[in-house]
């Protein structure tokens, strides 16, 4: 602590100093000789950070095993930054130079991180539809003849077995195939979740949008009171009741939950779509297009819709990322998604304990954090296009 | 307002571009002008939309908006470089020796803080008067600019005072440090012209008064020509000429120059007078509106005769197109009818048949909000055509043609375009051709050349009055432009608060004697004469123009 | 002020009102259970007394509108009943000892979660604002848009992959902080502190980057506008600029956000407290779900409601109290 602030303190020396150099190199250049101390400041603990963080990262390639374990972590945090960049970065290229005249000039102006997150769902998608052709094993197969519990990381000496790089469970079905079968139901469970949601929400504040009056009353009202309970403590309430009446019904858990978590999330679609109308209603083509007496399908399919697209699709993007999130918790908390479909919010709650090997075994801990990181990643990706369509949205309308 | 003799220039501007960036390229806004003013001296800068004027007008201040660049030339304030000066040196000349005023003072004032803090912020940031001086001298001057209650005026927020007062409220503020120029851009273009006199004969004032030099930013000739010494023309981001203003407004060298003066000399000649007993086309009788509870709208009728234009004039929120709602029947009225051919028409739109639709359309103020922006041009066109006369395939594309020739585009060229990559002129011509599709017989215009310049303005102005003659439409036109009254209306309708307060033909309209109100709206236009604001202030004194007369009355 | 009064008032009693509502909601959602639901709660083994004693005390042999008064009457006086664990407890020992009210069971979790809850916000407001507001002033640096990928990640990142990553690192790889926060009623504050800790940061970097990102939004909005760049050409420093100028007309927003945050601060711990075995109202309450423990649920959910709504109802009035157009009308 005392070494952390002694290191602050000197940096405000090496920043002043930094300036002072800069200035003189430069003759006083004009980005010298008008930065202020904090960006000075900022430039030194920048470049602190940068070296520590290649310390460290030599750290984790030291032969000694302990010191190497410590930094494994990091190691590989690090690689796997680098190999996303550089991946994204030729992903990018490739889009320039292939495809349509329309989409090598989306590709020109892309942001390496929208090209990273445009990567990343197209690999998702391509896991979520080739799993059972990429897993070596299936998702509630128990393997025959085979251990349940090998340890992760292919270690004979701590238990594992090389043959099931991430393990077995405890009735011993395969974790990596396991792992890979969850982009497929996650994903797919996610992605249906907010279609339905979407179809709900989008139409009813539509049609609140062009029609208002007491239609657009009941409808914000009721979206009112939904939307004051907390999303996933009503989910988890109504979970519940679903989980009582499902084995009644016959009707597999997993069907109540994609319902429900479609109704509460149409709420927050509903309110975007409802706004979003009604800044396009105010129109005056809008207004032009009732004096001249046309119905209501022509107004919102012909007039409305096609405006409201680019909102709407990052929205979709940012609702998706909502509802996959949700669901993962809900599996987190044993309420989700049911045995025997394979889900990564299940496996990090059933495989949280390997954290506490990472010490000595860096390897054991991998499941949970790849787990719980490839939701992560999938939610960063999605994101990550979102934030650069709203940026291009918003820089269109200047 | 002449200045000292053999001074060094205080802004000189050598051959300055600027570029503006648009997607991933940069454009010149700014192709190289030259510019100087000397101590004490105002120059007009007046051009189009998109001549680069505010641009040039902020780079003599050594700024640039965002996404905006300066790639070549110098600009010297008073022997100081301010191309290369650091910022330090900037933020010390801006406030304190340069300052600027700006077109929208109700958005450029801080709604937080209350107007005589943000009075008092440069003078007390650059260190020249403590708060309680210049709070002082604050008053001082909100005295000088004739604001009413300058003792108190001043502890109000943004919010709650007029953009007339707010206009000169924030002259003052320019003038808090007392600088050697104040960049004024485009200050009174928001203003009705009512309020526009007053504040233009204030700044006259304040600025002569302190022997400050400005520079004048605006498209409206007849204005700078009150305000400017000498005058530049630009085009495109180019100098046309520079000349004094008196020169410039008798001898103009310059086509550009010359075409922008004869804008304001088209007049359309006035139609015969109508017949008695002839039954106008559309008839507004007595009708009451309101929004809500507020009534906005007290027994207003007039008439409007097939094959005549009739201009309804007011000031805003005068009620000019609240009436032209009710007519179209987008808001029913609570009192009165619309009587058209003789016919009384539904109140409410939704009433209404297809044929009664059709004969009433209507061409808007903004293009841009007007035409869906994911339609091309042949759609929005084409719908109309197939909605109301039912034709499809072949003869609907000629319909359309034919319509995109009577507004003067080329079929080939424009079908397949979309709003956005059309001018400001272009849409409104559009919009002209959608009404025209209908083949009604009265269109309602609203505004529909304010948001253009002048000789856009113009063309769309002559390509309504040769429409009207070959298909014998009526309008009502809509504006608060007295020069549009005077190049296209047969008739006027002069509107006040809801009322109408006075109306007739043109000739006797332009012609006193009139309504108080009618002759305060039509003497504060102003003329492009430079005397015209002294002449007007030496006959009616400076306590019977603006808002002051207003109330009045 | 009149009007700011009424505005007030309105808004205080329509957060009333939909408070009332959705407790009539969570109450029929509840009621959405099959009515022979407690028999299959206390198993085959339960006598005939016990299910008619749990009957009773639902309120099951009463109709659904007075079952609801009732309820909501002992819920306004902190009474929400006994739970399902404690009753088919008291059915084996024969007691019935008061001791295991709802309201009893979740007094102490409500406590530690609301201290959880301020030790987050102590750490996140500051540190959201004052990051949103450097991000703003050294907006489309290289700074920016670091932040920019850092606080995208993070709030993209589920908790509880948050939660492992800090315990992986701080907790496992450096011993420095306990990855289980057991904590007593009587602890020291320093220990109690230290094992809050690391649930704190947790939410504290989902929070912080939702914030801050608000933040920057909220000021950035505002930098286009005419009356900034008056600022500007009045010759006042970037620094000025914005938190003069900017920020005081960024209030409405970004009080909004916060209040979300800290809404969410109490209402959306579920995760991390079940993370860190933290003895917190989520807990409960997730343990409650899994047991069907009906009465705790429903209060849970009433306690987590009427928080949320009464964070939304003190951002709504404070940002109508930072509006100077209705603080000072015309």
């Amino acid at each position: 602590m005392i070494w952390f602030a002694a290191a602050l303190v000197s940096f405000a020396a090496l920043a002043w100093g930094f300036r002072l150099a800069g200035q003189a190199a430069t003759g006083r250049a004009p980005y010298f000789r008008d930065m202020t101390f904090g960006v000075a400041y900022g430039y030194i603990f920048a470049v602190a950070a940068l070296a520590w963080l290649v310390w460290a990262y030599m750290q984790g390639r030291s032969p000694d095993p302990a010191v190497a374990n410590k930094f494994f972590f990091l190691r590989i945090a690090v690689e796997g930054f680098v190999v996303f960049a550089i991946g994204a970065w030729l992903f990018r290229l490739l889009g320039r130079n292939v495809g349509t005249k329309g989409t090598k000039r989306l590709f020109r102006s892309m942001p390496l991180t929208a090209s990273f997150g445009i990567m990343m769902i197209l690999i998702y998608v391509f896991v979520a539809v080739f799993a059972s052709f990429l897993a070596p094993y299936g998702q509630a197969e128990i393997i025959r003849g085979v251990a349940a519990n090998i340890m992760p990381g292919g270690d004979i000496a701590l238990g594992g077995n090389p043959d099931f790089p991430l393990g077995t469970d405890q009735i011993g079905r395969d974790i990596l195939s396991r792992l890979i079968y969850g982009a497929q139901n996650t994903v797919g469970i996610a992605f249906a979740t907010t279609v339905i949601a979407f179809m709900l929400g989008g139409s009813m504040g539509f049609l609140a949008a062009t029609l208002g009056g007491w239609l657009d009353q009941l409808l914000s009202r009721i979206v009112d009171v939904l939307m004051a309970i907390p999303s996933l403590i009503f989910a988890l309430l109504l979970m519940t009741i679903a989980s009582v009446w499902a084995p009644r019904l016959g009707i597999p858990q997993t069907y109540f939950m994609i319902l429900i978590i479609a109704v509460i999330d149409s709420t927050r679609v509903y309110r975007l779509s409802r706004a979003v109308g009604q800044s396009i209603v105010v129109m005056d083509y809008i207004e032009a297009a009732k004096l001249r007496g046309e119905g209501m399908g022509y107004l919102m399919f012909k007039e409305i819709l096609p405006n409201a697209t680019a909102p709407l699709l990052a929205e979709f993007g940012l609702r998706f990322c909502f509802v996959f999130l949700t669901i993962a918790s809900l599996s987190f908390l044993g309420v989700g998604i049911q045995p025997p479909l394979a889900d990564w919010g299940t496996m990090v709650r059933d495989l949280g304990g390997f954290v506490n090997f990472a010490q000595f075994a860096p390897m054991v801990a991998t499941p949970p954090l790849l787990a719980a990181g490839a939701i992560a990643l999938l939610a960063v990706a999605v994101n990550f296009v979102v934030d650069w369509m709203l940026h291009r949205s918003s820089g269109l309308k200047d | 307002m002449t200045q000292a003799p053999d001074t060094t220039p205080l802004v000189k501007i050598r051959d300055i571009r600027i570029d503006g960036r648009s997607d991933e390229t940069w454009l010149p806004i700014i192709k190289g002008v030259n510019l100087t003013l000397q101590r004490g001296q105002v120059l007009g800068l007046i051009g189009e939309s998109g001549a680069g004027k505010s641009t040039l007008g902020l780079a003599a201040m050594g700024y640039t908006r965002d996404g905006v660049r300066i790639s070549g030339g110098s600009v010297e304030f008073d022997g100081i470089d301010l191309l290369t000066a650091s910022a330090a040196v900037k933020r010390d000349l801006l406030g304190k020796r340069i300052a600027y005023v700006a077109q929208s003072a109700a958005a450029s004032f801080n709604p937080a803080h209350r107007l005589i803090d943000q009075h008092v912020e440069a003078p007390v940031q650059h260190g020249i008067a403590g708060r309680k001086d210049s709070a002082e001298d604050g008053i001082a001057l909100y005295r000088k600019l004739r604001l009413p209650n300058p003792e108190e005026i001043g502890f109000r927020y943004p919010h709650q005072v007029s953009g007339g007062q707010l206009q000169r409220a924030m002259t003052a503020m320019a003038m808090s440090c007392r600088p050697d120029l104040i960049i004024f851009d485009e200050p009174t273009t928001a203003l009705d012209v009512t309020t526009q006199i007053e504040v233009l004969s204030a700044i006259r004032d304040i600025v002569a008064q302190y022997n400050t030099a400005a520079i004048y930013i605006t498209h409206d000739l007849a204005v700078v020509a009150q305000m400017a010494d000498r005058i530049k023309v630009l085009l495109r981001g180019e100098e046309v000429e520079t000349a004094d203003t008196r020169t410039m407004l008798t001898a103009p060298v310059q086509d550009y120059t010359k075409s922008l003066w004869a804008v304001r000399s088209f007049e359309r000649p006035a139609k015969p007078a109508v017949q008695k007993g002839t039954v106008p086309l559309v008839t507004v009788q007595n009708v009451d509106a309101a929004y809500g509870k507020e009534k906005v709208l007290h027994d207003v009728s007039f008439d409007i005769h097939a094959g005549r234009t009739v201009a309804v004039v007011g000031e805003s929120g005068s009620g000019k197109s609240t009436t032209a709602r009710c007519i179209t029947g987008l808001l029913p009225p609570i009192a009165g009818q619309i009587l058209f051919d003789g016919a009384p028409l539904p109140p409410d739109y939704r009433k209404r048949s297809k044929d009664q639709l059709r004969q009433i359309q209507m061409i808007y103020q903004m293009a841009d909000t007007a035409l869906n922006p994911r339609m091309s041009v042949g759609q929005i066109i084409a719908r109309p055509v197939q909605f109301y006369l039912g034709l499809t395939g072949k003869a609907k594309r000629q319909r359309v043609d034919a319509l995109l020739n009577q507004i003067e585009l080329d079929p080939a060229e424009y079908y397949n375009r979309l709003p956005s990559e059309l001018s400001g002129g272009q849409k409104q011509r559009i919009g002209i051709a959608r009404a025209l599709a209908a083949e009604p017989r009265f269109i309602i215009c609203d505004e529909v050349t304010s948001a253009l310049d002048q000789l856009v303005a113009e063309g769309i102005l002559r390509l309504l009055a040769r429409l009207q003659d070959e298909l014998s439409l009526s309008y009502m036109f809509i504006t608060h432009d007295l020069a549009t009254v005077r190049a296209i209306a047969d008739e006027v309708v002069v509107m006040k608060d809801g009322h109408v307060v006075e109306q007739g033909p043109k000739a006797e309209m332009f012609r006193p004697p009139h309504h108080a109100y009618t002759d305060l709206l039509l003497s504060s236009v102003p003329e492009m004469d430079p005397d015209w604001l002294s002449n007007l202030l030496a006959e009616r004194g400076v306590d019977n123009i603006g808002d002051a007369a207003v109330n009045k009355l | 002020m009149g009007n700011v009064l009424t505005i007030i008032l309105q808004r205080l009693a329509l957060g009333f009102l939909t408070l009332l509502v959705v407790s009539v909601v969570i109450f029929v959602a509840v009621n959405l259970l099959p009515g022979d639901f407690a028999q299959s709660i206390l198993g085959q083994g339960a006598t005939p007394e016990s299910v008619a004693a749990i009957r009773r005390d639902l309120g099951l042999d009463q109709p659904m509108v007075a079952r609801y008064f009732s309820w909501l009457g002992g819920a306004l006086q902190g009474d929400f009943g006994s739970s399902f664990a404690q009753a088919s407890f008291a059915n084996f020992t024969g007691s019935d000892s008061g001791a295991g009210s709802v309201a009893q069971q979740i007094a102490p979790r409500f406590a530690n979660t609301m201290f959880l809850a301020a030790v987050s916000a102590a750490i996140a407001v500051p540190f959201a604002l004052v990051l949103g507001v450097l991000a703003a002033l050294y907006r489309n640096s290289i700074f920016d848009r670091a932040t920019n990928i850092f606080t995208l990640s993070s709030i993209s990142s589920p908790e509880f992959f948050l939660a492992y990553v800090l315990i992986l690192f701080l907790a496992v790889l450096n011993p420095i902080l306990p990855s289980v926060s057991n904590i007593f009623a009587d602890m020291a504050f320093s220990d109690r502190l230290e094992k809050t800790l690391l649930p704190a940061l947790t939410l504290t970097l989902v929070v912080t980057a939702h914030m801050m990102r608000m933040t920057r939004a909220a000021i950035i909005n505002l930098l286009s506008s005419p009356y900034i760049e008056m600022a500007r050409l009045k010759g006042m420093s970037p620094l000025r600029v914005i938190v003069h100028h900017a920020l005081p007309n960024a209030l409405a927003p970004i009080i909004n956000v916060v209040a979300i945050n800290l809404a969410y601060l109490i209402t959306g711990v579920v995760v991390v407290e079940v993370v860190f075995v933290y003895p917190g109202i989520g807990q409960l309450f997730v343990d409650s779900v899994k047991f069907r423990d009906i009465p705790v649920v429903q209060a849970c959910c009433l306690i987590f409601a009427a928080a949320y709504i009464l964070l939304n109802l003190t951002a709504d009035i404070m940002s109508i109290l930072s509006n100077p157009r209705l603080r000072h009308p015309k």
